[in-house]
């Protein structure tokens, strides 16, 4: 077997550093995504309204999320609060903020997309067979809206989980940060550990990402 | 759909209302080194050492992936040059240190917003940065250094045989330095550390020019080859920073550097965690003693 470095995973408390660093990734993901879900369904269901003024606030806050990277985001938040407000936020509070606008922001737009997509006749159907709206939106539209959101959502829900290797630039200090940090403490006794340690933080990803992509195609049949 | 179209220019607007607030704000706040608060009054990002002995802590921002500089052991401590003198002046100042993993392109915004009292990153002084930030005395030397073969080994680069090709990186600072003041020397270009290792194994250059402290290290590693020239260039120097305006912490720390001559401190620091990988021999040429470049 070639040498992968993989010794240096079991020096000292490495391990548990790594495990550490992906609860860091995984924490700040999982809150963000558990307050942008109910919050973009929500603002995804009013930018289907009418009414201008709504519309208008929720593309610009739309737009304005999905042009700037994420990076620039983080910036904004971590350093630019301090400067402009003198708020000192700890990184995490910054990270599970950008991710939390971000999360909602695209996901208030899938669910807007998976509204829309319903073809009209659903609604007109239900209204000849004497369905009241809220009835309508309850049995016709919504449990058809959300199958077709599953498969997007998770997409979204991976990619923030993946993100997060971002927020190392705001001195939180999350799996990937802890790979670079035992890779360069062992560049002189183990030149090879890059391959290893990031074999191990590809399976990290993995075993932390697969059960959200598992439950998807789970729900998925479920639903058919 | 079609109201998607109107949306364009007014987000765009939006955007670019933002931004010029943003940099407006900038602008203001690196004028005198101080925050403005949302009131518009001028606001003190930075904590005075008064401040920093009474709440006990200092925040240090040190690199954690910069072996044998600033970097984490297998125990999750902070080792390394900068880390041994933090230690030195958490202990000097009686208060405890909240180490902050920095990234080489953030040390400034830590400074600014007050987020880490001092930067101890291998922070190389240089003008363009000493106008955001206030450098202390310096405690390490950077330069170029050029290494060769021990069979053929190269002391100077007056009288330069211009069938002979020298090794750089692309993108180091050994690049712009050879083209502006030894034109003469025909140099052969890599991308990467690992590409220019090979093609120095291989012979396809007589020499190698880079930082001193990567020759060096590279010098050590290898058998056979020797840094002919350790130091070449404008030598630059390491120190460590704080924001803009600081004083009491600055003078703290210049006082600190001074008084650490008369013990030797940063020759032990040196021997402490730099030795293995840049030998003894050079010691002198690396290290700042007291703040007196040599």
């Amino acid at each position: 077997m070639p040498d992968l470095g993989l010794e240096i995973l079991l020096k000292g408390s490495n391990m548990i550093r790594l495990l550490g660093g992906l609860w860091v990734a995984l924490k700040i993901s999982l809150i963000s995504v558990a307050i942008s879900i109910p919050i973009g369904i929500l603002l995804g269901a009013l930018m289907t309204w009418k009414n201008p003024i709504t519309k208008i606030v929720l593309r610009l806050y739309l737009e304005f999320i999905r042009i700037m990277p994420q990076l620039v985001l983080l910036f904004l938040v971590y350093f630019g609060t301090t400067k402009a407000f003198g708020w000192d936020l700890s990184g995490e509070t910054a990270a599970i903020l950008v991710f939390t606008l971000w999360g909602t922001a695209e996901m208030s737009d899938l669910v807007r997309g998976a509204l829309i997509s319903i073809p009209k006749h659903q609604y007109e159907s239900s209204e000849a067979l004497g369905l009241s709206k809220v009835q309508t939106y309850l049995y016709i539209i919504i449990p058809q809206a959300v199958r077709r959101l599953i498969p997007l959502s998770i997409n979204l829900i991976t990619r923030m989980i993946k993100t997060t290797s971002l927020i190392l630039m705001i001195g939180v200090v999350e799996v990937l940060k802890v790979a670079q940090q035992m890779i360069e403490a062992n560049r002189m006794s183990s030149p090879n550990g890059a391959f290893g340690i990031y074999l191990a933080v590809f399976i990290l990803y993995f075993i932390a990402c697969w059960p959200i992509s598992m439950l998807a195609k789970h729900l998925e049949m479920k639903w058919r | 759909m079609k109201n998607f179209k109107k949306m364009v220019p007014l987000a765009l607007a939006m955007t670019l209302a933002f931004a010029v607030t943003a940099c407006g704000k900038k602008a203001d706040s690196k004028e005198a080194g101080e925050g403005t608060n949302a009131g518009g009054e001028k606001a003190v990002v930075y904590r005075t050492l008064d401040e920093i002995k009474e709440s006990g802590t200092i925040n240090i921002g040190v690199f954690s992936d910069k072996n044998p500089f600033g970097y984490i052991d297998e125990n999750g401590d902070y080792q390394g040059y900068d880390v041994y003198f933090a230690n030195r002046i958490g202990e000097d100042l009686g208060v405890k240190i909240n180490f902050v993993s920095t990234e080489a392109a953030n040390r400034i915004e830590y400074l600014e917003t007050g987020k880490v009292d001092v930067i101890l990153a291998n922070f190389t002084v240089t003008k363009e940065r000493a106008e955001k930030v206030d450098f202390a005395l310096p405690y390490m030397n950077v330069a170029l250094g050029v290494v060769s073969p021990e069979s053929k080994v190269i002391e100077s680069l007056d009288n330069w045989n211009p069938k002979d090709e020298m090794i750089v990186i692309s993108g180091t600072t050994a690049e712009p330095f050879l083209i502006e003041n030894y034109p003469n020397i025909p140099l052969q270009k890599y991308d990467s550390y690992a590409t220019a290792k090979n093609a120095m194994e291989n012979g396809n250059g007589v020499a190698w020019a880079n930082d001193n402290t990567e020759v060096i290290a590279f010098a050590l590693q290898n058998k056979g080859y020797t840094v002919g020239i350790p130091s070449l260039g404008s030598q630059d120097t390491i120190a460590p920073a704080v924001s803009k305006g600081n004083e009491t912490l600055l003078n703290w720390i210049n006082e600190e550097i001074k008084s650490l001559g008369n013990e030797k401190f940063f020759h032990a620091n040196y021997e402490a965690t730099l030795v293995d990988t840049y030998g003894l021999e050079f010691e002198d040429s690396l290290v700042v003693e007291g703040g007196q470049v040599q």
